[in-house]
């Protein structure tokens, strides 16, 4: 159950997007959020939902697989969700006891439900088609200009290269103590809130106590390796841009200022 | 019987680019009272064969029956499946969490709903079979102890669920000598006094051959070979042919025949081959 999550996942394959430049694909995916914010209407998400179509199908990812990275997050949707459509004063359509559902609620919580579904299928398709280690790469060198006002750019890039190492043997340790205490009898998937929040001691405190001495190993590691710091430090596959990377970062620029410019011109007013 | 796998198959990670079948068409059948040693290669799919047996892993085909019951049928029976059989994993250790060894170990029992004297008897018992003075270490915390003594706290935590079967991956990774030879002694008492049905992945085939009367092979997925211990390291080639090997003493039998010594090359543990080796050069003496 646990391994079902995909955020932060890589999905390998040799694809268009895939080849793309790590900081291309960086800046691709901050326009796509800034501009998910400028939206106030409904049809720009069209254009949202035919740019992300198109990318999974250059990806070659199964929609299905892009998909289940909502599941994690269903919850924290579904909630949000439910608050606006009550909460949002307006014309009422539908009283149910204390509770109005009106026309606004109904239209505003859709529409935040779509920011938060593309927010989260946007993110990941940059993790299903990044591996780790070139996100880290782009982010340190897109970092590397704000070196000299004093913001420390390697190790940045070096933290998060290590957090993302360890989401996977994290998972798979979760998973391996989880069974370790079912065969003793514990039960991780009943019982209220509370129970179950009890019931997750006997996972966390092992999960901690191995993940501060696999830390602790990490570092004599690192140091054994005579690691100071990224000073100096030369890289075997320097990042470059090429003809596509070019391509991608215009063509999603135009896209992303259009959506942003719908928010001030009736496009179809134009029309 | 008392466990019954019929045409198992498992399939890691089905319907994504990692997929990896990692069980195909196993079928086998443990029957009360044995001491089964399960080995194989890296990846041969031991650890996947031990997490059905107790419900941990659903079959994606095929059936586990566990003293009559469905590990993948009502849910209600998960927990008296896993109660039956008990399963330590590699580095069991990894898993304590509990201030006190007492703590730790009474939490298969409460789990199990038991009442608090049953729960200490269970406590108790468990930490005798295991060498561990109740007396002396029930108010200890575990993590203050040595390797080998944490990882004897976390097969009590498993003994004291009363289980009828003993399922163990790698016991004694990564422990000295000494740990190692406790660990192998406490399981011998087990089966030989408690009656106790054990399965034991092991990648040593010393610790195989001192222990257990079956031996089950797996490879790729399948069951390579399943048969009476001496009879399995009789077929030297097929074992290596699967990465794997027989025991040192054995070996040198072996080899010790092939330089024209008649000996008796099926002695697989070194006590019987002292014996033999008297037994030869006795012989040899009288001619």
């Amino acid at each position: 159950m646990i391994k079902n999550i995909t955020i932060g996942q890589y999905f390998p394959a040799d694809t268009m997007i895939h080849r793309l430049d790590p900081r291309i694909k960086i800046i691709i995916v901050f326009m796509f959020i800034v501009s998910l914010f400028f939206i106030t209407s409904f049809y720009p998400y069209l254009l949202i939902l035919a740019f992300i179509m198109l990318t999974i199908k250059l990806a070659k990812i199964p929609v299905r697989y892009v998909l289940k990275g909502l599941k994690p997050l269903m919850f924290i949707i579904v909630i949000t969700f439910l608050i606006n459509i009550f909460m949002t004063k307006g014309e009422v359509i539908l009283e149910i006891g204390p509770l109005n559902i009106t026309k606004e609620g109904i239209r505003q919580a859709v529409f935040m439900a779509l920011r938060l579904i593309f927010l989260v299928i946007g993110t990941s398709l940059l993790t299903l088609t990044t591996s780790p280690i070139s996100l880290t790469d782009g982010i340190e060198k897109l970092l590397t200009p704000l070196k000299k006002v004093g913001v420390p750019a390697h190790e940045l890039a070096m933290m998060m290269t290590i957090a993302l190492r360890f989401i996977p043997t994290l998972l798979e340790e979760t998973d391996k103590i989880m069974k370790a205490q079912m065969a003793r009898g514990a039960d991780f998937e009943s019982g209220n809130i509370i129970n179950r929040a009890k019931n997750l001691v006997p996972l966390l405190v092992p999960l901690f106590i191995n993940a501060f001495r696999r830390a602790d190993e990490l570092a004599t590691a690192m140091e054994a390796r005579c690691y100071r710091g990224g000073d100096n430090r030369t890289r075997m596959n320097e990042l470059k841009l090429n003809r596509n990377d070019i391509l991608a970062i215009s063509i999603s620029t135009i896209f992303f200022v259009s959506i942003i410019l719908t928010r001030y011109i009736d496009i179809r007013g134009i029309l | 019987m008392i466990i019954k796998i019929e045409g198992l198959s498992y399939i890691y990670n089905q319907n994504t680019p990692f997929e990896m079948k990692a069980l195909d068409n196993v079928n086998l059948v443990i029957n009360e009272g044995e001491f089964i040693g399960l080995i194989g290669h890296t990846g041969s799919g031991k650890s996947t064969l031990v997490q059905h047996l107790n419900g941990l892993i659903k079959p994606t085909s095929g059936k586990v029956i566990v003293d009559g019951m469905d590990t993948s049928g009502d849910k209600k029976d998960l927990l008296k499946i896993r109660q039956k059989v008990g399963l330590v994993f590699q580095y069991p250790e990894h898993q304590l969490f509990e201030e006190t060894i007492y703590k730790d170990i009474a939490f298969g029992p409460i789990n199990l709903g038991l009442k608090e004297e049953e729960v200490n008897q269970r406590v108790k018992k468990a930490m005798e079979s295991v060498g561990l003075s109740y007396e002396k270490l029930k108010d200890r915390s575990p993590f203050e102890l040595s390797g080998g003594q944490k990882r004897r706290v976390a097969i009590a935590g498993v003994l004291a669920m009363n289980p009828k079967v003993l399922v163990l991956d790698e016991p004694t990774a990564g422990l000295d000598p000494r740990g190692r030879d406790e660990i192998l002694g406490r399981l011998k008492k087990l089966y030989e006094e408690e009656n106790m049905t054990i399965i034991l992945v092991s990648h040593s085939m010393e610790e195989i051959a001192m222990l257990v009367n079956r031996i089950i092979v797996m490879h790729k997925g399948k069951v390579a070979m399943d048969g009476k211990t001496r009879d399995i390291f009789k077929e030297q080639s097929k074992l290596e042919e699967l990465g794997l090997g027989i025991p040192q003493i054995t070996q040198f039998m072996r080899e010790y025949r092939m330089k024209g010594n008649q000996v008796d090359d099926t002695v697989i543990t070194v006590e019987e081959a002292k014996n033999e080796l008297i037994k030869y050069l006795r012989r040899k003496g009288n001619d």
